[in-house]
């Protein structure tokens, strides 16, 4: 079937009785909820992309009296911000959603981090919270959900270096394995989901895996929210049908003159206007998290380049020597490139560099400078020197 | 300077002893006193029976936990990509010029300081500032000279 438009959808923020949803998902089995996950194949909407279903089951499989459900809500990628329009908007989905996949995993306990520049959402989100908690009680359920804010750190969105922080330590990523399912927060199994995630999850709960997988494709299945920025008539936050491409993307939100459009922010895929009608915005062609970012013609690629290099050689957190140094690096070469310090063929090494960090670095941060550094590098190699 | 007096025994009573209630303790005093001192941080350690190092070193890993003096209302200014691409430039110059310092400096009566961050998810209401924690956004040099006149006059 061809896909003309683009289809919005309208399930995150849906009016729903979130009490109801509640009982009928604590009524069903840990084993339940977990098939229901899995059968929706709903996949991580942090950018990862890790099928929930999974994660509950594995998490679920420890044997531990004292498990944790972490809410990310450090929403850091540079584009992204429909964390923040969720948690504002819907908490209670939040909420309800770590909830049952306390139920799925068996915690009792859930934490949220939420990023530091969001701290002006806190004393809503507490009046929120406590409503919850009462309605959980009169559910007659034992659930506990507390807020850990972080203090600027784009690292902490890193599960692991996001425990460290909550722990109360520099929030450097920890090795893998151990895994979060097996040792997480205060080392105990822990799930750890995005906050529309677990949005999602609860809606999956409410309206049956069968419904959310009409939505979709094989590899991405549902819809999602997209936060929308850069040379638009229309930023904002959509949520979609998952399968589009990045052509009828630019067809809805474009400008008329849209040269490129990264996927995934300043960690993700820079897709130039040549390949915007074979590109699918998914987990079959480029993942992203949420955030899409429109450049039109008058926009330098070097400058975007640039920004998001200086954006990567400060926030690592500078543990690991190819992530600390690489980005310093890469910086300083296109730096040196733009100013005819040295060839331009100097590119190809730095471009080697790339590859190596994404072998090299220790976490998702350093492994993912190379996406934005060689789509935009090998896509607007003239734009980089000249 | 300030005096940190009782604020970090409150806070410890209020968030624990725990090497994990340090993050909570250390935001705390900065939501009251906009940074850390030397002081403030040994005090910390004290009470929470860890060395001083590793309040510093845990500190000094976030930017929103200043270990250098700031003033009363920090403005932060998102020069990540959109912000940048919407005028992010404008917002800083009108600012300077308003409080007659530069980017990273404090004004002398300890009322302002100004840095630039890094994106602070208003993309889509591009150029966007934070004054402590609160966001301002769809910003021109006009309304971010009045915003500013307000906190001046606080």
């Amino acid at each position: 079937m061809e896909k003309k438009g683009l289809n919005k959808v309208d399930l995150i923020f849906e009016n729903i009785e979130p009490k109801e949803v509640l009982i009928k998902a604590f009524k069903m089995s840990s084993t339940e909820i977990i098939q229901n996950m899995l059968d929706s194949g709903l996949k991580g909407r942090g950018g990862a992309g890790f099928p929930t279903g999974l994660k509950w089951k594995y998490t679920s499989a420890e044997k531990s009296p004292e498990k944790y459900i972490v809410c990310n809500a450090d929403e850091g990628e540079p584009g992204t911000f429909k964390d923040r329009e969720i948690l504002d908007r819907v908490s209670v989905k939040v909420h309800g959603g770590m909830a049952i996949a306390g139920r799925a995993i068996g915690a009792k306990k859930g934490i949220v981090y939420l990023r530091g520049e969001y701290r002006y959402l806190l004393p809503k989100l507490m009046i929120e919270l406590e409503s919850f908690h009462k309605m959980i009680k009169e559910i007659g359920y034992e659930f506990d959900i507390e807020y850990r804010m972080g203090s600027g750190a784009y690292i902490c969105g890193e599960e692991s270096a996001l425990f460290e922080s909550i722990e109360g330590k520099r929030g450097e990523p920890r090795n893998k394995p151990p895994y979060p399912t097996v040792s997480g927060v205060f080392n105990k199994p822990t799930s750890i989901n995005n906050v529309e995630t677990l949005v999602t999850a609860m809606m999956i709960i409410n309206h049956g895996a069968k419904n959310f997988i009409q939505y979709g494709t094989k590899d991405s299945r549902g819809s999602k929210v997209f936060s929308v920025s850069g040379d638009t008539p229309t930023p904002g936050i959509f949520e979609l049908e998952l399968g589009m491409t990045v052509r009828q993307f630019v067809n809805e939100f474009g400008d008329g003159d849209t040269k490129a459009v990264q996927v995934g922010g300043a960690s993700g895929f820079c897709v130039p206007r040549k390949k915007f009608d074979e590109t699918i915005i998914g987990f079959e062609g480029v993942p992203t998290g949420g955030s899409m970012k429109l450049f039109n013609s008058s926009r330098s690629m070097y400058n975007v380049l640039h920004n998001y290099l200086d954006f990567f050689t400060e926030e690592s957190c500078g543990q690991c020597t190819p992530c600390r140094v690489g980005c310093q690096q890469l910086l300083l070469g296109i730096e040196k490139v733009k100013k005819s310090e040295v060839k331009s063929t100097y590119l190809t090494e730095l471009m080697k560099l790339a590859d190596t960090m994404k072998i090299a670095a220790k976490c998702g941060l350093g492994q993912s400078v190379g996406n934005a550094f060689k789509s935009i590098v090998g896509n607007f190699r003239e734009e980089i020197i000249y | 300077m300030y005096q940190v007096g009782n604020l970090v025994k409150e806070l410890s009573d209020k968030h624990g002893r725990m090497r994990e209630s340090l993050m909570p303790i250390l935001q705390g005093i900065v939501l009251k006193h906009n940074y850390l001192t030397d002081e403030a941080m040994v005090e910390v350690a004290k009470e929470l029976d860890i060395s001083a190092a590793e309040v510093y070193g845990t500190a000094s890993f976030y930017t929103f936990l200043d270990t250098q003096v700031k003033g009363k209302y920090i403005i932060r200014v998102c020069k990540t990509i959109t912000c940048s691409m919407k005028g992010k430039s404008d917002i800083i110059h009108t600012i300077e010029e308003m409080l007659k310092i530069k980017v990273g400096e404090t004004t002398t009566d300890r009322q302002f300081s100004l840095i630039e961050t890094n994106c602070i998810g208003w993309c889509h209401k591009a150029p966007a500032i934070l004054i402590n924690e609160l966001p301002y956004t769809e910003l021109t040099p006009e309304k971010v000279s009045e915003i500013i006149k307000d906190y001046m006059q606080k």
